[in-house]
């Protein structure tokens, strides 16, 4: 049976929950903002980038947003911190540093 | 019409399957599984059936995948044996939680260890607590029926969960015994076309299938899991009164062999059950009353049915082929034990463990188990609650 899951809550009760906890959707891991488990931060340095997007494709998250062929900052209510992006950046234009915030202090 | 022949445990399932004709069927094709996996994949090669066959390299992936095509929206079924099973555990609690109606053909043979390949149940019944239907046969017959009532079982939506079909390794296995096969239209017609409500292959209709849930979801999702365990009850006896109807052969939750009238019941599991109906046979013509009540359906656990067939009996015997480790008998024996308790009805209850690894279980043994519930009811003997069958023992000696 398709359900609205928008209507399901912490209050359901248990015979009111879709079967195997199904979800009737896609993509909803958009709406769980996960980048706060960052212990790093990337930081991008939009001067030093060629637009080479060698560190999109390696993002494991998803995180690099590209538009008409050239990225733009990162989605942080997403990046996890790891550090690929970094290492796969031939010219030195993200840098990581400690912290959840992507400011330097 | 129904076709008479001869074929092994292995042949008769992997017959059934054939006529079945699943969509999908992941396995893992050598040893520790059993032939079943190669007679369904030469069906396949000269073309009797269509099912996709998915060699893959381990149990753990041969469970995963028959998860994924059955999430796809494929029917799905994989077959294994002992530690074939085990190497699955952790996918087989995934594929019941995650409510995903595909069967399991198990051959049931012991665990290590020591290392041994014969037959017991301590694959299946390690698993009891996994979410799965679990039913067993006595013979090849049976596991023929019951592997053709298994999807219709399985997808009803009173249910979906998954179906393990059981049989006993080697002595049903691999003895070849007489067997009557049904037409594969007549097959075709009781399992009826799968038509899956929600799936991943469901253009236009999105679906994500096993989600991580928060201690605020996890139990009520557990509770609604136990409720259909529940529900499935109702639907494998109305299955079984279908296929009845319509190929005269078969039980519901189990069978009750000459309980009617007995004083001294026998419950037992798989194929030697055959062994304690001839000796019951034997012991009748003795003027004992004694009786057989052969367990088909072990998950869900008929409690109260059991319960119910014990009530005017003054002894019983719980036969266990498998060591649950807790000094106190089998799973079978403390279900038995929990539901008699529960329902109120007390006779004297012995719990008797048997056949661990491939241990022969003999017609004798049967009588002397009969003679000793004789013995306990009528107090000239007390013994102990929970007895080894054919143990070396210096008690013994």
């Amino acid at each position: 049976m398709r359900t609205d899951i928008n209507k399901i809550n912490e209050q359901t009760p248990y015979e009111d929950l879709t079967e195997g906890l199904m979800m009737f959707a896609g993509g909803t891991s958009k709406h769980f903002k996960t980048g706060e488990w960052r212990t790093d931060t990337p930081i991008f340095d939009k001067d030093k980038c060629k637009q080479c997007l060698l560190c999109a494709p390696v993002c494991p998250d998803g995180c690099i947003p590209v538009k008409d062929s050239r990225r733009s900052d990162f989605d942080y209510d997403h990046c996890k911190g790891c550090g690929i992006c970094e290492k796969a950046c031939p010219f030195g234009a993200i840098e990581m540093i400690p912290g959840v915030e992507p400011v330097r202090r | 019409m129904s076709v008479k022949d001869r074929m092994s445990g292995n042949e008769a399932v992997a017959y059934a399957i054939r006529q079945i004709d699943p969509d999908v069927m992941p396995a893992f094709p050598i040893t520790p599984s059993t032939e079943i996996p190669q007679m369904v994949s030469n069906y396949i090669a000269n073309g009797m059936m269509n099912t996709e066959f998915i060699p893959v390299e381990s149990e753990h992936s041969s469970m995963s995948a028959t998860i994924g095509a059955e999430a796809a929206g494929a029917r799905s079924l994989t077959a294994t044996s002992s530690c074939g099973l085990a190497l699955m555990w952790e996918e087989l609690l995934v594929a019941a939680s995650n409510r995903m109606p595909c069967v399991l053909a198990l051959v049931n043979r012991t665990l290590s260890g020591p290392i041994n390949i014969n037959c017991d149940h301590s694959d299946s019944m390690g698993a009891r607590d996994t979410g799965w239907i679990q039913i067993y046969a006595e013979n090849n017959q049976e596991a023929y029926d019951n592997m053709i009532q298994a999807f219709p079982i399985a997808e009803d939506k009173r249910v979906h969960l998954p179906v393990m079909i059981c049989q006993d390794g080697f002595i049903t296995s691999h003895a070849v015994q007489n067997i009557e096969l049904n037409e594969d239209s007549e097959v075709k017609e009781f399992v009826g076309e799968y038509e899956p409500e929600e799936f991943l292959l469901n253009k236009g209709n999105p679906v994500a299938f096993g989600p991580y849930a928060v201690s605020n979801y996890s139990m009520e999702a557990k509770k609604a899991q136990e409720k259909a365990m529940e529900d499935s009850k109702e639907v494998i006896i109305s299955t079984a009164r279908k296929y009845k109807e319509r190929f005269g052969r078969g039980f519901e939750l189990f069978e009750e062999y000459r309980t009617n009238d007995a004083d001294y019941i026998m419950i037992i599991m798989g194929s030697a059950a055959g062994t304690a109906k001839q000796a019951v046979d034997d012991l009748r013509k003795k003027g004992i009353k004694a009786g057989v009540l052969k367990l088909r359906v072990f998950r869900p656990f008929p409690s109260e049915e059991i319960a119910n067939a014990l009530k005017n009996c003054k002894c019983v015997a719980v036969m266990d082929r498998t060591e649950s480790y807790n000094g106190n008998g089998g799973p079978l024996s403390s279900e038995v034990r929990a539901a008699l308790f529960e329902y109120k009805i007390y006779p004297e209850v012995v719990c008797y463990t048997y056949g661990l690894s491939g241990r022969d279980f003999t017609v004798e043994n049967v009588y002397e188990i009969f003679d000793e519930l004789s013995g306990v009811s009528e107090g000239n003997i007390d013994i102990k609650q929970h007895r080894y069958i054919n143990l070396r023992t210096k008690e013994e000696a």
